[in-house]
C-alpha cells in the first residue's frame, strides 16, 4: 500500500538534503521550470484532489478562482491552526516532514502566482514551529524561495505565523483577519478570499495535508492520484482515531476504507471491557455515527450519506462508560468558549446550551430542556449563523439527540447523571416547570 | 427593479439590500447591527427573512435581509412563520444577558432594542441561569458607560474607528465576554463620541449631560432646531422639562448633518440653562433689580426716537433679530458685531460663492468628493462635521477602484472595507499646525499662513488660472503643486475647503482660485468655506458697517446711544477699543441672554431668549437658511430679541416696522426688502399652517404629568401658550401624522420609539426626507463670464525683528463662546494663556518655556505663557482662539514681545 504523505515521516525531520535525496523538491523543479500555473492548477483539478480541511472542495477547482490578471500581491496560506477536538493529523505532517509541506506550498503559490506564503501554525505546536522555521531557512538557502527561484524569475516570500490559541483562527477567513492584526472574527463570504483574501488581495488558504500531497500529485499525475483511493474521492487520507480503543493513533490509507477496518483492524478495536456507543467520524464538529454505520467507506459522499462529514477523518470513539451528556457537554463547552462573539446565535446560543447540557448531567435538567436543545440545534443550523463554527457545534448534539436520547430522559428523570452518580442532584418534590417572564 | 415581499410585487432600487428594500415599503424588519451610515457586516441574525427560489417553492432559504442584494424577481417572505421565530429567538438570546432594567435605564422609551424587542412578539423568558456581569467605564463627561446592557451589535465600534477614525474605543475579549470600552477609564478622545449615544441601540452608552437632568424623551418638549456651534448648521432637537432644556439629539438631514452630530453641537447647550441668564430686563445705575418690562420698552423707545441710536448686531443672533435691529436703528446705523478680520472674511466668502462659479456643496455632497485640497483649516476644530465628511470622502475613490474589481456594493461594510484596507483618495492639506485629519493625507504641508497661502495660488496657477505667477517656490512645492493639480483634475467631484481657520483671507482667495480654475477646465468643483459662526454668512448677507466704525460714530458724537444684539462685544475688539463704546455712549442696550463683559457695564439689560427659547433663522457656510423653532415657553421676560426690537420699534413708531408682530410679518419684511433672502418665504410653513385644521405638537402623545407638574405652584390646569410664530403647539395636541420637514420636532412612528424611526421620515432609506430635506440654499454658483481670479500673490510669510505675528488656532473645545458654559466641553478645552512659540523663536528670546512673556500691541498689552510649538514657524505664534478672558480677540496681530519681569 503506497502511503505517499506520512512514508518520509521521521522524528526529527529530514533535512533539505535527505529530502532532496528521496526526491524532494523535485515537484517544484518541475512546476515552475516546465510547465505553466495554469497548467499546475488544471493538473490538482483533474486529480480531483478535495480540500482535507473538512469541507471537501475541489482544490484545483479553488486554485481556479484566483484572478490572474489583477496586479498587486496575492498570498497563499497553509492553515495549520489544527485546534478540532481529537484531531492531530497535521500535526504529525507538520513536525514529521515540513519541507514536504513547504515543497507543495511553493508549487500552489506558483500555481496562482502568489508572492508571499505563510505558515499559520497554531501556537501550542511548538515542535513543529522549530521545524518550520528551520525547513524555510533551508528552502532559501537552496534557492527554493525568495527571488528568482530556481534562476526561473518566479519569486516567493514565506513566512511562519503562530497564531495565539483560538480555534476561529481556523475558519480560514477568521485566520485571514487574525494574520492581519486583527480580531479574529469571520468574514462573510462572498467576496471569497480567492478574490479578497489577505489585505483584500487574492489568497488561498489549504490546508496542511492539502498541501502536502501537492508534490506527489506534480510528480506522479492525477491518475496516480485517483488509483491510491477506494473511491471517487482520490488519494490516500490521514483517518486517526481516539477514544478508549486499544491502538489510538492516525494511519494513511486509502480513501474510502470502511470505518469498522479502520477502528477494529487499526486502532484494534474497543479496549477490554468497553463496548462501543458511536463515533464523531471527522472531529468534534461532525454528527455521531453509530455502529449500524460501520461499513460505511470513509470518503466525503459516504460519510455525508450516513448524515455525518468527514470532516478531518480523524474520529473520536464513545463508548459505553462515558456519559454522552457530559461528552457533549464537553464538547460544547469548548464551542462556546471559542465562540467569537461576532454573531447572535452562536454567541448566546452555545453557552445557553452548554448551560442546559450542564444542568442535565448536574440532574438539574428540565424535561424542556430537551426541546429547547433541539430548537438550538435548528436555529444554530448553517445559514443562520455567520460562520460554520455554531453549525458545527450543533451537529454532534442533534445527532446525541438522536441516538443517546435515553441517556438524556434519564439523566432529567432521575435528577441525576446514571454514568456518575449514585444520588439525585435535587429531590423530586421541587417543582420545576415554570418559566420566568419579562 | 420589481421583488415580492410576501408574494406582493414592489418596486426597489437596484443595489440594495433586502432589509433596506423592505424598510424602504414603510414595513417593519427589526435589525441591530446594519446602519444606514455604516452599511451591514451581518452580525447580529436580527434581520432574517425567507428568501423562496420561485413560486413553487415552499420550504425557502433563511438570509439576513442585510446581507442579501435584491436581484429582479426575488421572493422573498417577511412574515414566513420560520424566519418570524428565529428573529424572536435572536432577542431570546439577545435577553439571556441582558438586564431588564428598562425602568432606570436612560434609553428606555426610546430603545431601539425595547422596540424590536415588541416588534419580534418575545415576551417570555425561556433563559434560566445566571446572567454574565461588566464593569463599566469613567469614559469622560460626555457618556455614560453601561456594559451589562450591551447585545455586541458592534455599532459603537464601527462607528468610533471606522466612521469617525477615533482610536480609543476598542472591542476586546471573546464569546459572550465581548466587551466594549477603552482600554482603561478615560474621556473618549473623538470629537463625535456623543453620537455613540445615538447609534448605540440600547442603553450602553448614554448621554451623561442628559442624566444630569433625566427625562424621558417622551416627557420632554421638543422642537427642530439648528445647531449654534459653528457654520456648518446641523439640525438637532432640542428636549425640555421644566424650563429647562435636557437634550440635545440628531436631528437627521440627508443634505446636511445626516445621522450625526459632533460633541459641541451636541453637549454645548447646557448655556441655556446656566445660572449666568439675564432673565429680567434692568436700566442700570439706577435699579438693578427687576424692572417692569413696559417702561423699559418706554425708556428704550424714547432713545430710538431722539435718533441718535446705533445697533450692533450678530453672527449668533438670527436674520429676523439682526433684521429688526437694523430697522430699528435706520439701515445706515447698523454695524456689524464682529471682529475685523471676521468680517474680512465673511464678506470675503460671501462674494466669492456669489460672484463665482464655484458651487458651495451640502455636507452629504462633500462627503461624496473624491479629491480633497484643505488650505488652512484645521477642520475637526473649526467646523467638525466637516472633517468627518472628508474622512468619508477619501474613502470614495479607493471604494469605487475596489468595487470595479470585486463584485461588491456599497452597503457591505466589511467587504468593502477590506478590499480598501487603509487607501485613501487623494486629499492635501496645508496648515501651519497638525490636524487629526493629517493622517488621510496623502501630502501635509505646513507653514506660515502666507505661505500655504502662496502654494495654493501655485495649485491654481498650475491648473491654468489667470494669475500672477508664484515666485521663489523651491522646485520640489511646483512639483507639489503640479501633483496636486493632476490629483484635482483626474477627480470628478474634486473639493476645495477654505475658510477663516488660519485667520489669513488669502487662503480663501487661493482655494477660489483653485476653485474656479478647476470651473474652467469644465470640471464641477465643490468650494467650501468655513466660517466663524452659525449666522456669520447670514449677517453678511444682512449687511451692514463694520464694528470699528461704530466706536468712531460714537467717538465723533454722532450717536450716543447703541443697541447691542446678542454680543458680547470683548470677544469681537480688543478691550480697550470696546471701553470706548461704553465711554462715549450715554447708554449701552443689550438684548442678550447671558451675563457676559458687555452684560456687566450696559446699562439697560433686556433679556434674550436663546435658540431654545426662540424662532428665528440661519444661514450655514453652504448658504443655506434654516429655520429653528421656539422649544419653551421661558418664564420671566425673557423672549426673542427680534420681538424685543419690534415692541420698542412700535413705542417709537419706527414706520419700516410697522404693524409687526410675528415671525412671518419680519420674514415677509426680510423677503420684501433683500431680493438676495427672497427665497426665505418658502423655507417653512407660515404660522397659520394647518394639517386637518391642527398644529404640530411639540409634545409627544406620552407626554405625563401635564396637569400635576405645576400642582405645586398653582392647581388649576393653566391655558397652554399659545405659539403667534409658528404651527406648532406647546402642547400634546395636534396632528399626529408626519408634519412638513422643517417642522418634524422629534422622530417617532408607531413602534419605532428610538431615532431609528428616521427610517420612516425618509423617501429613500438614508435619503433625503419627505418632502426635501429642510433648509433652502440661497447662493447658487454665478456661471456667466469667467471668473474674477484673485490675481496678486500674497507675499511671503517674514519675520519682523523683535515682534511676534501672532495667529488663531482653534480648538473645538473653548474658541466657541456658548459652549464653553457647558461643564464637560469647559473641562476638555484647551489653555487659555498660551503663547505658541517655535522652541528656536524660544531660545532666540532667551526666555525658558513656561516663562510669562508680555505681548504689546498697538494700544495694550497682555501677559501669556511661552510654550514649545515645533510647528510654529520662526517668528509666528498662535494663541487659542476664543477662550473666555483670552487677552487677545482681534487675530491675527502683529505684536512686540518681551519677556515679564
Amino acid at each position: 500500500m503506497e502511503r505517499p504523505l506520512t512514508q518520509h515521516i521521521t522524528f526529527p525531520p529530514l533535512e533539505i538534503r535527505q529530502y532532496e535525496a528521496i526526491g524532494g523538491y523535485q515537484a517544484v523543479r518541475k512546476a515552475v521550470r516546465h510547465m505553466q500555473p495554469k497548467d499546475v492548477t488544471a493538473l490538482v483539478k483533474e486529480s480531483n484532489m478535495k480540500g482535507r480541511g473538512g469541507a471537501g472542495f475541489s482544490t484545483g477547482m479553488k486554485w481556479s478562482f484566483v484572478p490572474m490578471d489583477v496586479p498587486g500581491p496575492k498570498y497563499l496560506v497553509a492553515n495549520a491552526d489544527e485546534m478540532e477536538p481529537g484531531t492531530f493529523k497535521d500535526r504529525w505532517l507538520l513536525e514529521g516532514n515540513p519541507h514536504q509541506l513547504l515543497e507543495g506550498m511553493i508549487v500552489a503559490a506558483y500555481a496562482i502566482q502568489a508572492t508571499e506564503a505563510f505558515v499559520f501554525l497554531r501556537w501550542a505546536y511548538k515542535d513543529a514551529a522549530v521545524a518550520i522555521r528551520k525547513a524555510i531557512a533551508e528552502a532559501y538557502d537552496a534557492g527554493y524561495l525568495g527571488k528568482d527561484i530556481l534562476g526561473t524569475g518566479y519569486s516567493l516570500e514565506m513566512h511562519l505565523h503562530t497564531g495565539v490559541g483560538r480555534y476561529m483562527c481556523g475558519e480560514e477567513t477568521a485566520l485571514l483577519n487574525s494574520l492581519e492584526g486583527k480580531r479574529a472574527t469571520p468574514r462573510a463570504k462572498p467576496p471569497f478570499p480567492q478574490v479578497s483574501g489577505l489585505f483584500g488581495k487574492p489568497t488561498i488558504v489549504n490546508n496542511v495535508e492539502t498541501l502536502s500531497f501537492i508534490p506527489h500529485i506534480i510528480n506522479k499525475g492525477a491518475e496516480w492520484f485517483k488509483s491510491l483511493s477506494r473511491t471517487a474521492d482520490g488519494g490516500t487520507k490521514i483517518y486517526g482515531v481516539s477514544g478508549r480503543v486499544r491502538k489510538p493513533g492516525a494511519w494513511e490509507l486509502p480513501m474510502g476504507v470502511t470505518m469498522r477496518e479502520l477502528i477494529e483492524e487499526y486502532a484494534g478495536g474497543m479496549k477490554e471491557g468497553y463496548g462501543f456507543r458511536g463515533v464523531l467520524p471527522g472531529g468534534a464538529s461532525t454528527d455521531f455515527l453509530i455502529d449500524k454505520h460501520m461499513d460505511i467507506q470513509l470518503d466525503f459522499a459516504g460519510v455525508a450519506a450516513a448524515g455525518s462529514r468527514l470532516g478531518t477523518g480523524t474520529m473520536v470513539v464513545l463508548d459505553d462508560q462515558t456519559c454522552p451528556v457530559g461528552f457533549v457537554h464537553n464538547l460544547e463547552h469548548f464551542f462556546a468558549q471559542e465562540s467569537c462573539g461576532f454573531c447572535t446565535p452562536c454567541r448566546e446560543g452555545l453557552p445557553w446550551t452548554e448551560k442546559l447540557l450542564w444542568a442535565i448531567e448536574q440532574g438539574r435538567g428540565r424535561e424542556e430542556d430537551l426541546e429547547l436543545l433541539l430548537r438550538h440545534t435548528e436555529w444554530l443550523g448553517p445559514g443562520n449563523t455567520f460562520c460554520a463554527l455554531a453549525p458545527g457545534a450543533m451537529e454532534p448534539l442533534q445527532s446525541a439527540l438522536k441516538y443517546f436520547r435515553d441517556d438524556f430522559e434519564r439523566h432529567i428523570r432521575e435528577h441525576r447523571c446514571p454514568y456518575h452518580d449514585p444520588e439525585p442532584a435535587i429531590p423530586a418534590s421541587v417543582h420545576l416547570h415554570h418559566t420566568h417572564h419579562l | 427593479m420589481t421583488i415580492y415581499i410576501d408574494n406582493k410585487p414592489y418596486e426597489v432600487k437596484p443595489g440594495s439590500n433586502l432589509l433596506e428594500a423592505v424598510l424602504q415599503q414603510g414595513m417593519n424588519l427589526p435589525y441591530f447591527c446594519w446602519h444606514p451610515a455604516l452599511g451591514s457586516v451581518g452580525a447580529c441574525r436580527q434581520c432574517a427573512v425567507k428568501v423562496f427560489k420561485d413560486e413553487d417553492d415552499k420550504t425557502g432559504r433563511l438570509v439576513m435581509g442585510c446581507m442579501e442584494p435584491v436581484k429582479d424577481n426575488l421572493r422573498l417572505s417577511v412574515e414566513d412563520p420560520g424566519a418570524k421565530a428565529f428573529r424572536e429567538q435572536v432577542i431570546g438570546w439577545l435577553m439571556t444577558n441582558h438586564p431588564h432594567d428598562c425602568a432606570v435605564c436612560d434609553e428606555g422609551g426610546s430603545c431601539h432594542l425595547q422596540d424590536m424587542t415588541v416588534m419580534t412578539g418575545h415576551t417570555c423568558r425561556h433563559y434560566r441561569f445566571s446572567k454574565r456581569t461588566y464593569e463599566n467605564q469613567d469614559l469622560g463627561p460626555f457618556l455614560n458607560h453601561e456594559m451589562n446592557r450591551c447585545i455586541q451589535c458592534y455599532r459603537c465600534v464601527r462607528f468610533y474607528k471606522d466612521y469617525a477614525g477615533g482610536k480609543d474605543l476598542n472591542v476586546f475579549a471573546a464569546h459572550n465576554h465581548v466587551y466594549f470600552g477603552r482600554c482603561e477609564n478615560g474621556t473618549l478622545e473623538s470629537e463625535f463620541s456623543g453620537n455613540l449615544a445615538e447609534v448605540c441601540p440600547t442603553g450602553v452608552f448614554t448621554d451623561k449631560t442628559l442624566k444630569s437632568h433625566y427625562t424621558r424623551k417622551w416627557d420632554m418638549t421638543w422642537a427642530p432646531s439648528v445647531c449654534q456651534g459653528c457654520s456648518l448648521g446641523c439640525n438637532t432637537s432640542a428636549g425640555e422639562r421644566y424650563g429647562s432644556l435636557r437634550q440635545i439629539a440628531n436631528r437627521y438631514n440627508g443634505e446636511v448633518n445626516g445621522y450625526f452630530l459632533c460633541d459641541r453641537g451636541r453637549y454645548g447647550y447646557e448655556f441655556v440653562n446656566s445660572d449666568q441668564r439675564i432673565l429680567q430686563p434692568a436700566i442700570r445705575p439706577h435699579s438693578n433689580g427687576t424692572v417692569n418690562k413696559a417702561h423699559i420698552v418706554d425708556q428704550v423707545a424714547q432713545r430710538v426716537k431722539n435718533g441718535r441710536t446705533i445697533g450692533i448686531g450678530s453672527p449668533r443672533a438670527s436674520l429676523e433679530s439682526n433684521f429688526a435691529l437694523k430697522l430699528l436703528v435706520g439701515e445706515d446705523n447698523f454695524f456689524l458685531g464682529v471682529s475685523g478680520s471676521d468680517q474680512d472674511h465673511a464678506s470675503l466668502a460671501l462674494k466669492i460663492l456669489r460672484e463665482g462659479p464655484a458651487r458651495t456643496p451640502s455636507l452629504q455632497e462633500a462627503g461624496e468628493a473624491d479629491a480633497v485640497l484643505i488650505l488652512g483649516e484645521d477642520l475637526t476644530n473649526t467646523a467638525p462635521m466637516l472633517a468627518l465628511a472628508v474622512r468619508q470622502a477619501v474613502r470614495r475613490k479607493p471604494e469605487a477602484d475596489a468595487m470595479g474589481q470585486i463584485h461588491l456594493s456599497d452597503w457591505q461594510d466589511a467587504a468593502v472595507r477590506e478590499a480598501v484596507q487603509d487607501k485613501h483618495g487623494p486629499l492635501f492639506i496645508f496648515h501651519t499646525v497638525p490636524t487629526k485629519l493629517d493622517e488621510l493625507a496623502e501630502d501635509v504641508r505646513r507653514g506660515a499662513p502666507e505661505h500655504l497661502a502662496r502654494l495654493g495660488f501655485a495649485v491654481a496657477k498650475a491648473l491654468g488660472a489667470d494669475i500672477d505667477p508664484v515666485t521663489h517656490l523651491s522646485a520640489e512645492e511646483n512639483a507639489l503643486a503640479e501633483k496636486i493639480a493632476a490629483s484635482l483634475m483626474a477627480a470628478e467631484r474634486p473639493l476645495i475647503i477654505g475658510g477663516y481657520g488660519s485667520g489669513c483671507d488669502h487662503m480663501m482667495k487661493a482655494a477660489a482660485n483653485v476653485a474656479w480654475a478647476l470651473q474652467q477646465k469644465g470640471h464641477n468643483p465643490m468650494l467650501s468655506l468655513t466660517l466663524p459662526e452659525v449666522n456669520s454668512l447670514g449677517l453678511e448677507m444682512l449687511g451692514g458697517h463694520r464694528l470699528d466704525t461704530a466706536i468712531d460714530v460714537l467717538r465723533q458724537g454722532e450717536a450716543d446711544t447703541v443697541i447691542v444684539l446678542e454680543n458680547d462685544l470683548y470677544r469681537r475688539a480688543d478691550a480697550h477699543l470696546i471701553d470706548e463704546i461704553f465711554l462715549h455712549a450715554q447708554d449701552v442696550i443689550l438684548i442678550d441672554h447671558l451675563y457676559n463683559r458687555t452684560a456687566e457695564k450696559a446699562t439697560v439689560l433686556l433679556p434674550a431668549g436663546t435658540f431654545a427659547e426662540a424662532d428665528g433663522t440661519v444661514v450655514n457656510n453652504e448658504g443655506r437658511a434654516q429655520r429653528f423653532y421656539q422649544v419653551f415657553v421661558p418664564k420671566g421676560d425673557v423672549q426673542e430679541s427680534w420681538r424685543w426690537c419690534l415692541q420698542i420699534a412700535e413705542k417709537a413708531q419706527v414706520r419700516s416696522l410697522n404693524g409687526m408682530h410675528n415671525l412671518d410679518d419680519i420674514d415677509w419684511a426680510i423677503t420684501t426688502a433683500m431680493p438676495s433672502l427672497a427665497q426665505l418665504q418658502h423655507l417653512a410653513p407660515h404660522a397659520d399652517f394647518r394639517i386637518n385644521g391642527q398644529r404640530i405638537p411639540r409634545e409627544p402623545h406620552r407626554y405625563s404629568g401635564r396637569t400635576a407638574m405645576l400642582a405645586n405652584e398653582n392647581v388649576s390646569e393653566l391655558k397652554p401658550a399659545e405659539d403667534v410664530d409658528t404651527p406648532l403647539s406647546f402642547t400634546m395636541e395636534g396632528y399626529r401624522g408626519e408634519p412638513p420637514s422643517p417642522l418634524i420636532p422629534f422622530f417617532w412612528s408607531p413602534g419605532w420609539n428610538s431615532v431609528q424611526s428616521v427610517n420612516k421620515y425618509q423617501q429613500e432609506i438614508g435619503g433625503h426626507l419627505h418632502g426635501g430635506d429642510p433648509g433652502i440654499r440661497l447662493l447658487e454658483p454665478h456661471l456667466n463670464g469667467g471668473p474674477k481670479y484673485f490675481h496678486e500673490v500674497p507675499d511671503t510669510f517674514v519675520p519682523v525683528p523683535g515682534h511676534v505675528h501672532i495667529m488663531p488656532l482653534y480648538h473645538i473645545f473653548g474658541s466657541e463662546e456658548l459652549s464653553m458654559y457647558t461643564h464637560g466641553i469647559a473641562k476638555n478645552a484647551a489653555d487659555y494663556c498660551c503663547l505658541y512659540l517655535n522652541p528656536d523663536d524660544i531660545a532666540r528670546w532667551n526666555i525658558t518655556p513656561g516663562d510669562w512673556v508680555t505681548v504689546e500691541m498697538d494700544h495694550h498689552t497682555c501677559r501669556l505663557v511661552a510654550t514649545p510649538n515645533h510647528w510654529m514657524p520662526h517668528g509666528l505664534a498662535g494663541v487659542t482662539a476664543g477662550m473666555p478672558h483670552s487677552p487677545v480677540v482681534d487675530l491675527p496681530v502683529l505684536a512686540k514681545m518681551r519677556v515679564s519681569d
